[in-house]
């Protein structure tokens, strides 16, 4: 028998909070995913909302080119507020 | 522990530079994430300590699951009945951590059923009183607590996190199991018996589920400098019998080792020789049940196949209607 298909399950742990990765399942379809995210990762409450993604779907940055990748934020340092001094008179800004 | 120590990675010849780099990572305490350059001697010694770790959790549903029918109380069916679904839980966190690696599930299904791959020696004893659930929450899920909390930090970070979310389950397990026998050991004399009779057929098989002592575990040391082993067989176990023996005196149980004693000077307790040949023997599958587990394993998944079909053919049948209507 073929293998069921690898669902990547994201979960809201309470309103306000970002969906986030906690894991993945196997599932024929997307109902069978979401129910068995919800009995293998929410008993015991630990969430408000589930996503649940097919993982061949999901398209990723490759790691070994993990500096390539990022490096134009590198050398922009003016990005951030610490760039910028203050004189000392002027207090938080 | 749950894997027992039993793997071995053979070193293989990889790139020295990238090889120097991995263990700096490691050594700065950073985590391998799956689609991280990693040794091939890694990833195998990872898998296999990984599903030898699943393997054990789904067969360790199995002693436990003999007293769901006969628990007791209603309460108590309902906490065993919790608890052995979060060790089907586990197992399937350990399982889709260990699939980051490269298998895939049915590969590692596979090699459980085909009696290829191991899984903890201490499942493959029997139960044969109430007690036992109680001495196994106690002893057995105290045990895999002392080997998990220090794999929190391993440094394969798919393992790590799902030792994390398993942490956090186990410590109602060992907690309802110490529960039971609190209640026995201050019943009538026959469940104190019982209870006594728990702790003496699981102490020196939770003793060993930490594996082999340090002088006969050889691929510890390449284990450790990765992470993904931090104390060594033999301190985990003095760990565990050091936090175990006050909860026996603390029931009135007494531990079923003559040689156990508090020793002044090291501040640990000395205890007696364990049986190696024991433990060999059920490693080996001539343990009291190892036959009937397997076998169980075996049915329930030959059981279920007509439901992974139906499951595959709805999926279809919903495809094809979905691709006629649109
Ligand atoms: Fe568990
Ligand atoms: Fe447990």
């Amino acid at each position: 028998m073929s293998e069921m298909k690898l669902y990547e399950v994201f979960i809201r742990a309470k309103s306000g909070l970002n969906h986030r990765h906690v894991g993945s399942l196997h599932a024929s379809d997307p109902e069978m995913a979401l129910l068995n995210a919800r009995d293998v990762y929410t008993r015991r409450q630990e969430g408000v909302s589930i996503w649940v993604v097919e993982a061949e779907k999901i398209t990723a940055s490759n790691p070994a080119q993990e500096h390539e990748w990022f490096d134009p934020a590198e050398d922009k340092v003016y990005r951030h507020p610490t760039f910028y001094p203050l004189d000392k008179e002027v207090e938080n800004m | 522990m749950y894997s027992q120590g039993l793997t071995d990675a053979k070193g293989q010849a990889e790139p020295e530079e990238l090889m120097a780099e991995f263990q700096a990572k490691i050594d700065r305490e950073e985590k391998i994430e799956p689609r991280d350059w990693m040794p091939e001697a890694y990833r195998k010694t990872l898998i296999r300590q990984m599903s030898q770790h699943a393997h054990s959790e789904i067969v360790g549903q199995l002693p436990e699951g003999n007293w769901i029918t006969r628990a007791p109380t209603l309460k108590r069916k309902m906490i065993l009945l919790a608890k052995v679904q979060d060790e089907a839980g586990h197992g399937l966190y350990i399982y889709s951590a260990t699939e980051t690696l490269g298998v895939t599930r049915d590969q590692l299904t596979d090699e459980l059923l085909t009696g290829k791959a191991k899984y903890s020696s201490i499942f493959n004893y029997p139960t044969p009183s109430w007690a036992d659930i109680g001495a196994i929450g106690w002893l057995v899920d105290g045990a895999a607590i002392m080997n998990q909390v220090p794999l929190c930090r391993a440094s394969y970070g798919p393992y790590a996190r799902s030792m994390i979310r398993i942490c956090k389950e186990e410590s109602f397990h060992q907690r309802q199991g110490y529960e039971i026998m609190t209640v026995l050991a201050r019943g009538s004399q026959a469940q104190k018996d019982m209870a006594q009779r728990a702790l003496n057929r699981f102490w020196w098989p939770a003793l060993m589920m930490f594996g082999p002592s340090d002088k006969d575990s050889t691929h510890s040391a390449q284990s450790m400098q990765w992470k993904i082993k931090r104390f060594t067989n033999d301190d985990l176990r003095q760990k565990f019998i050091d936090a175990t023996v006050p909860q026996a005196e603390h029931l009135g149980l007494t531990v079923p080792d003559p040689d156990l004693q508090w020793n002044e000077t090291t501040g640990h307790y000395d205890h007696g020789e364990i049986d190696w040949h024991e433990f060999m023997q059920v490693i080996k599958g001539n343990g009291p049940c190892n036959k009937e587990r397997m076998q169980a394993r075996i049915n329930a998944h030959e059981a279920g196949a007509w439901v992974r079909e139906a499951a595959q053919v709805f999926q279809q049948n919903q495809a094809k209607s979905n691709s006629e209507a649109a």
